[in-house]
């Protein structure tokens, strides 16, 4: 964190660049490529809640599932009970958030592994019921749920969320009030429980803490905010089907979360803005579509194996390189400062 | 339900059973001695059932030769897992977890670049069956699956429990750390225990081609299956990994010849979650490791 005056101002300076370049870029990119910026955008709400649930020290196989129950309740919402679409997304993402708040009571008597294919199956199951033919009238079965209705346009300001830079700019607003609420979160006193119950959960409950509450809140939290991802989602994209929420988007999640790692609040967005420039940049430019999975899967063993703590641990690395240069009388401090953001 | 329907399904279901026993205790093996469970092992499944696709249908090898081969080559992979990414690991099982999805990907990769992503239909290699009295039908391309399984179960049984390195793997799946400091070589049973394991779902993916249509996704149901059936038997329990295999294909099949399919997966999935909230050990108890 930014202690001196002068690095509050880079900090700020750089917020504003970061903004500004946030506001810019749909107008340099081709049209799928903006298409690519708003789903972009999704993810990165999409891998910062589930970094929330990992700060506790337990990895979830159910949140890509979650993020579809979002999608199919705002969905839903929207299009048979006709209610206007920002009160659906909410009521979405609450859906999704009532729903962690129900699985917590099974799955928080496990942990680790367990936590883990417990998780799993509690996201097959719904995925399941999705697909059930007795519920197609509802759920759609595989197909899922077509047409549903879009983001309604403002005539007043002729703005018409059917344009993905549109679309994308409310994306933006949405998913920045979300990381702010998020950050806001983990640096609060529930936040450092939260650490607290990762590192050390046996202490934490001799001190009187909680944890099985403290963990549910942290699902529920991280599930709201997935079920918003995948609320933007449906009504961006007009279809939401079992298969999109499969195991395989699971898969993508913890790549982001491992490529960008966990420890720092930027790190998994890190990880899925590299790999969907990568994946934009590079892979479309080579043209191997369905080498994707493999050049993925490669990427995951290849950081697992030689960068365990993602992309983030290069962050104080670089600071450290460049900080040297510049002020050498600093560069004691910086290492300690750098761990302790890491923490 | 009649009768017949109802002996054909126990028939079918014994059919169900072996082929899940064979990738459950596969999984469990690993499970047990490397602290890792693999997520690639559908994937392991599905690479058994390619070398039949290539080597039986492709190029008219002997099906029980294709099969063997196949044990093999998925019990090579096995070793490659283990080498390329359990052993530097070790100290990491979330890693090796997170690895393992990597390695999923990969092979999923490597089947749909050689195969495509279509349906592979494998002719049987025999047209015979077992009709019983009241008209239930086996096949013998069922039978040679519950035979295979049968022999090679024991088999593995007996080698764990008569043979040297049988009882090295068992030492080091109940306590690795004092096996070690008995002198046991933890890559030595590592590599062993990842062979079985890897070449037992191997087999499984070989013997079921011809009656399961591969393709290269089919290695996913098939994961979530080996996931309820070690759950319920009991993470690390052989014995407990059969019995639930048995019992899990006998709810399946019921479920799915009364019902229907997807209402038999939530069952099961139901089942698992039952299971680990009420008792997280298994049904069967864990006697090899917790």
């Amino acid at each position: 964190m930014p202690e001196r005056p002068t690095s509050r101002l880079t900090f700020a300076l750089g917020l504003i660049l970061l903004a500004a370049a946030l506001i810019v870029l749909p107008h340099l990119v081709s049209l799928s490529q903006k298409e690519v910026l708003v789903l972009l955008v999704i993810n990165v709400l999409l891998v910062s809640s589930y970094r929330l649930l990992t700060l506790t020290g337990e990895w979830s196989l159910a949140h890509a599932v979650i993020m579809g129950v979002g999608a199919y309740g705002s969905a839903l919402v929207s299009k048979e009970l006709s209610w206007p679409v920002p009160l659906a997304m909410l009521v979405g993402a609450s859906i999704a958030a009532f729903l962690a708040l129900l699985l917590s009571f099974p799955l928080f008597r496990m942990k680790g592994f367990y936590f883990l294919i417990g998780s799993f199956a509690a996201g097959e199951v719904i995925r399941l019921v999705w697909k059930w033919s007795e519920l197609t009238w509802l759920f759609g079965g595989p197909k899922g749920i077509k047409l549903i209705p879009p983001f309604p346009d403002i005539p007043v300001l002729s703005i018409d969320f059917y344009d993905p830079v549109n679309y994308y700019y409310l994306c933006l607003i949405v998913v920045t009030i979300s990381l702010l609420i998020l950050y806001r979160v983990e640096r609060s006193r529930i936040g450092l429980t939260f650490h607290a119950i990762h590192w050390q959960d046996k202490l934490a409950e001799s001190v009187g803490v909680d944890t099985f509450r403290y963990r549910m809140l942290a699902f529920v939290i991280s599930s709201f905010f997935a079920g918003l991802s995948g609320a933007l989602y449906a009504h961006y994209i007009g279809t939401v089907n079992p298969n999109r929420f499969s195991v395989e988007e699971m898969t993508y999640i913890l790549i982001w979360a491992i490529v960008g790692g966990t420890a720092t609040f930027y790190g998994p967005i890190l990880g899925v803005v590299v790999l969907t420039v990568l994946n934009e940049v590079v892979l479309r430019a080579i043209g191997v579509d369905e080498m994707r999975p493999m050049l993925y899967g490669a990427i995951l063993i290849l950081f697992i194996l030689f960068l365990p703590n993602g992309l983030e641990s290069l962050v104080p690395k670089a600071k450290d390189w460049f900080g040297g240069r510049k002020q050498k009388q600093a560069k004691s401090e910086q290492p300690a400062e750098a761990e302790q953001t890491a923490k | 339900m009649t009768l017949e329907l109802f002996f054909q399904t126990v028939v079918n279901a014994t059919y169900a059973a072996s082929y899940m026993a064979l990738i459950a205790v596969g999984l469990v093996l690993i499970f047990g001695v490397m602290g890792v469970i693999n997520f690639a092992h559908g994937e392991l499944y599905m690479a058994g059932a390619y070398a039949v696709v290539a080597l039986y249908a492709g190029m008219g090898i002997n099906f029980f030769v294709a099969v063997a081969i196949g044990l093999l080559f998925v019990g090579m992979l096995g070793l490659l897992m283990e080498y390329g990414l359990f052993r530097p690991l070790r100290d990491n099982p979330l890693g090796g977890l997170i690895a393992s999805i990597g390695f999923l990907l990969i092979l999923q990769t490597i089947a749909v670049l050689g195969f495509g992503v279509q349906m592979e239909h494998v002719p049987p290699s025999t047209q015979g069956k077992i009709v019983f009295s009241d008209g239930v039908v086996l096949t013998y391309q069922r039978l040679y699956v519950i035979l295979t399984t049968v022999v090679l179960l024991t088999a593995l049984w007996l080698f764990l429990r008569k043979s040297k390195f049988g009882w090295a793997l068992r030492a080091c799946a109940q306590d690795r750390e004092a096996a070690v400091l008995q002198g046991m070589s933890i890559n030595a049973t590592a590599r062993l225990a990842m062979f079985i394991g890897a070449a037992l779902a191997g087999v499984a993916g070989a013997l079921t081609a011809p009656l399961v249509a591969p393709t290269p996704q089919m290695g996913h149901p098939v994961i979530i299956t080996a996931f309820i059936i070690i759950i319920v038997g009991g993470v690390g329990s052989l014995e407990g990994a059969v019995l639930a295999a048995i019992l899990y294909a006998f709810v399946n099949t019921f479920v799915t010849t009364i019902y229907d399919g997807t209402l038999a997966n939530i069952v099961g999935l139901l089942l698992m979650l039952i299971v680990l909230i009420v008792k997280p050990t298994g049904l069967f108890g864990a006697k090899e490791r917790a």
